[in-house]
């Protein structure tokens, strides 16, 4: 397997997507190419990093004001008399 | 080496009941439906959009346009699913006003394989978290990220964020499975060459740039 070939299948490779026979070439593959191995890690830890980072939580303050707002608006689609 | 594993939460059993009682005109129901979700379309558009103040419209839009819709909704997917496609929308509509000198869409962005090759293949030691703090971490990954195209990073956010499947992000984006794995690959590999720069092992440095 050539380092190309490798990069095609990481994606697969990552979500554990693929036969187990294509696995092991592709864990043979990592088990002597260190470039492979290096970006293999580092792009997990790139999709762990972004899922455990909380970026854009939504404050609690502003979420009570937003559903206020979006239970309003439906009331209003429902009985527009009354908007 | 380890494989990820993905996010998989599905949704409460009662879900189909909070549908059908909101498609009744059960407010309180779909308010429910509101609470289960609001936090992932926030970040989703947030993520889109790149603008406070737009993600916060995108949440009250796409939650306004599923109620006026639901009676569409044929339930051959799951509700949040149906609610996302919806939000992605609303997302990519605020951010195409915002840029009108763009296009702005899901197809572009399609270039050659060479934009996604590693580069950068040093390994990142130490751990992010151990060389930044809370605050810093987040302004690197908030930067790296709004550098994507918009089409990478809707699936990446979708795929490896959000955690829903290839086949639920191909149904909301209405892309085909192989464009959603391709595209997934790559922006994960840029992302992934973009925070090398300030990740990578340092011999001899402080660690920091």
């Amino acid at each position: 397997m050539t380092c190309s070939e490798f990069l095609k299948e990481l994606t697969d490779y990552l979500d554990d997507a693929m036969d187990p026979q294509t696995k092991a070439e592709l864990e043979d593959h990592l088990q002597w190419c260190h470039n492979c191995y290096v970006v293999c890690n580092t792009t997990k830890m790139t999709i762990e990093i972004y899922r455990e980072s909380h970026l854009y939580e939504l404050p609690d303050d502003l979420r009570t004001k937003l559903r206020t707002a979006i239970v309003g608006k439906c009331k209003s689609h429902d009985d527009p008399e009354h908007a | 080496m380890a494989t990820i594993q993905p996010k998989v939460e599905e949704p409460a059993s009662d879900e189909l009941t909070l549908v059908h009682a909101a498609k009744a005109g059960d407010i309180s129901a779909f308010e429910q439906l509101v609470k289960r979700y609001d936090r992932n379309v926030f970040r989703i558009a947030q993520h889109i959009t790149q603008n406070r103040e737009d993600a916060e419209d995108v949440v009250q839009d796409a939650f306004l346009k599923a109620y006026q819709n639901l009676k569409n909704f044929q339930e051959q997917s799951k509700f949040y699913t149906w609610l996302v496609r919806i939000a992605v929308n609303e997302a990519l509509m605020r951010l195409r006003r915002r840029r009108p000198e763009r296009m702005v869409s899901l197809d572009e962005d399609i270039k050659t394989e060479e934009d996604s090759m590693p580069r950068e293949v040093a390994d990142w030691s130490p751990n992010p978290e151990q060389l930044y703090s809370q605050g810093e971490l987040k302004e690197i990954l908030g930067k790296t990220i709004q550098g994507l195209p918009p089409g990478f990073r809707t699936v990446f956010v979708l795929r490896d964020v959000e955690g829903l499947s290839t086949e639920e992000t191909a149904d909301a984006l209405d892309l085909s499975i192989p464009a959603v794995k391709s595209r997934l690959l790559r922006a994960r590999l840029q992302l992934r060459e973009r925070l090398s720069k300030y990740f990578k092992n340092r011999v001899g440095g402080d660690g920091k740039q």
